[in-house]
């Protein structure tokens, strides 16, 4: 087994609000090999964002706090190296793609200048024509047409594709270790999509950065992941690769994910939801934080009471949060054939 | 593939050839060439101040102030090549008189020519307003940038101090300050008065990076590895410059009022320099029948300050993104 690029242990982020502490990340665990690309599924607020914003120390510091923890990468604790340090591995060595490139993109400043920006915050002595000739080879890179002309526009003549695929040559102008894609292509649409999906796939492979997927497309998952982490009410409940969570998931959680997406091979009337609405993190339910909505639990007391342990199922990489996930046995997603799996 | 005929042709709204023609030109090679560029619709890039420019031009009051005031500015800037007297130029054998050919604003009781003066007192006046308009906006920006951008305990700190400075009476503590500190040198009242009207420019400022610390390019930035000079100058300055160059503006004509106040009651720019002001304390000094003596120096500071408040109206519209309709 290969040594991770980046392990997070035991993870807990709160934030403070009016109404109380908000356990936003509770003890999370995962680790990220060199080249893999690991996705982080989950519904809103469960967590996904948190849980990476908190090692780049990007999460707003109040109201939020990690409160313990570690995150090692390159054998450094992410969590306990000085600013003047983190500043230095991000953009650089980890970066980001945010999810919204509507908004990431500084109005008032040239596409060209916020990308030789990364490249000079961490390399000064660059020359300004080298800059803005690398700005121009990135872009050429994500595929922005006519990079010449471009390089040199605002944002707001950029469509909200290009300037997603602007985000992303700026993500990976340092060529970063890792990347961290935060919902790449939730604010586009679905023929955006695949091609911004095609680029990110393309820089991935151009300069080997292990990539984190922050997500709540399964189809993306499929897509692009090699291993999975669900997470639920900040806590991670399934890991394990991709075959395995979609060829035999052994949370319910993850079942109900993949039971809710519309099948498009069968006459189906109604979509099934996961009943209920994710635990108020402030309050969290004992137990099993899935169990109020679960359709294995059926009211049983140990779902109630005793919180379960990610714990290996099968084989040893597949790890499982459930009491009872051995009942899941013989149960499928639907999506057996993930869209490009083997690929 | 151009030369071909057939539905394309009749697609032509412009003249055949010109820009607007919808006939595709020679294919670009590379088959991902934008559908504006293979259309030949091409679309002139347009700056944000290409837009600002062309906003402010079509405001025609904004546009004739600024030209208005340059002229007044630059008659003051070339007085000495301009104003047919220096302004202590004693002339014995016309005291007190009218205005007239020779002397277009009249002479003063000591026979010095109203209009040199005039012209003088316009380039301290100016002097005065535009170092007040740099250094209050340069004061205000800071400490504003600084609150705004650290938020918690800085921001309450600083913006308590602009409170102090705004209960403060200005006009009292001037007067104060001005007797204390001796002859006013007009840099010496530019100074005293920028560190007494930066408040407002603070709060502006504070205000627009309270809500641009929030947006999601800086957190990009930050993430990107932008430290917090870095994002301050780089990311949030550049947005926040519209409100900045309109209060800057306003500042200089508020100044020049000041100034003028000042000097009229006898604690400002230090006589024989000529200051606006100072020429209405004069004037007033002389009686009503010569009336010319105070007329035309306040007439100026009017106009000046009008001009000033008219250009600033039109910057904040012009400099306004979200306003495309252009205003007569």
């Amino acid at each position: 087994m290969p040594e991770p690029l980046l392990s997070i242990r035991d993870l807990v982020v709160e934030f403070t609000t009016e109404d109380g502490v908000v356990q936003a990340v509770d003890g999370i665990s995962y680790d990220l090999f060199p080249g893999e690309t690991l996705g982080i599924v989950g519904e809103s607020g469960s967590g996904k964002s948190v849980s990476t914003m908190s090692i780049l120390g990007l999460i707003p510091q109040p109201p939020g706090r990690v409160v313990r923890g570690e995150a090692l990468f390159n054998g450094k604790d992410l969590l306990k190296v000085s600013k003047k340090e983190l500043r230095r591995i991000r953009g650089n060595e980890l970066a980001m793609v945010f999810q919204d490139p509507m908004t990431s993109l500084n109005p008032v400043l040239k596409v060209g200048f916020q990308i030789g920006e990364a490249i000079k915050t961490h390399h000064p002595e660059t020359k300004d024509d080298a800059v803005k000739k690398r700005a121009v080879d990135l872009l050429k890179l994500v595929g922005v047409p006519n990079p010449e002309r471009r390089v040199d526009q605002y944002p707001h003549e950029f469509s909200g594709g290009m300037r997603q695929r602007a985000m992303i040559a700026m993500a990976v102008a340092n060529e970063p270790q890792v990347l961290i894609a935060d919902e790449p292509t939730t604010a586009l649409d679905v023929t955006i999509q695949a091609q911004i999906l095609e680029v990110l796939k393309k820089a991935q492979e151009e300069t080997h950065a292990a990539t984190i997927l922050i997500t709540h497309d399964l189809g993306l998952i499929a897509e692009l992941a090699d291993r999975v982490v669900v997470m639920y009410a900040g806590k991670v409940v399934e890991l394990s690769d991709v075959h395995t969570i979609f060829n035999s998931p052994r949370h319910p959680y993850t079942v109900g994910l993949m039971d809710s997406l519309p099948r498009l091979t069968a006459d189906e009337d109604w979509l099934r939801p996961i009943p209920g609405q994710p635990p108020s993190l402030i309050s969290r339910p004992p137990g099993c934080p899935f169990h109020p909505r679960c359709f294995l639990s059926q009211g049983r007391v140990r779902c109630r009471e005793e919180e379960p342990p990610l714990r290996p199922i099968g084989d040893s990489q597949h790890l499982t949060a459930c009491h009872f996930a051995e009942e899941l046995e013989g149960r499928t997603g639907h999506l057996v054939e993930p869209v490009g799996a083997g690929a | 593939m151009s030369s071909e005929p057939g539905v394309r042709d009749q697609l032509t709204i412009g003249p055949p050839g010109s820009q607007y023609s919808m006939s595709p030109p020679e294919g670009p090679a590379d088959p991902s060439a934008e559908l504006t560029y293979q259309y030949g619709l091409e679309v002139e890039a347009r700056s944000q101040w290409a837009y600002a420019r062309r906003r402010f031009v079509r405001h025609r009051l904004a546009l004739g102030s600024l030209i208005v005031l340059l002229g007044i500015f630059g008659c003051g800037l070339f007085a000495n090549f301009i104003a047919p007297y220096t302004y202590q130029q004693i002339n014995l054998e016309s005291l007190s008189v009218a205005p007239s050919a020779k002397h277009p604003f009249g002479t003063d009781s000591a026979g010095r020519d109203s209009f040199s003066r005039v012209l003088y007192g316009i380039r301290t006046s100016a002097r005065v307003g535009v170092l007040v308009g740099i250094l209050s906006t340069l004061i205000g920006t800071i400490i504003g940038g600084f609150a705004g951008f650290y938020g918690g305990w800085i921001d309450n700190l600083l913006m308590r101090l602009t409170d102090l400075f705004l209960t403060l009476p200005l006009l009292a503590v001037l007067l104060v300050a001005a007797k204390y500190l001796g002859h006013s040198t007009p840099l010496k009242l530019a100074l005293l008065l920028a560190c007494l009207i930066w408040t407002q420019i603070a709060r502006i400022v504070r205000g627009s990076f309270l809500s641009l610390r929030e947006k999601e390019y800086v957190e990009a930035a930050r993430a990107a590895g932008a430290g917090d000079v870095r994002i301050m100058l780089r990311h949030m300055l550049p947005n926040t410059i519209g409100p900045i160059v309109v209060s800057a503006t306003l500042t200089i004509g508020t100044a020049i009022l000041l100034e003028a106040v000042l000097s009229f009651l006898g604690f400002g720019i230090e006589p024989p320099t000529p200051a606006l002001g100072g020429l209405l304390n004069e004037g007033q000094d002389q009686g009503i029948d010569k009336w010319w003596l105070v007329t035309f120096p306040g007439v100026v500071i009017v106009v000046i300050v009008l001009c000033i408040n008219f250009i600033g109206d039109g910057l904040r519209d012009a400099l306004d993104p979200t306003q495309r309709r252009v205003r007569a």
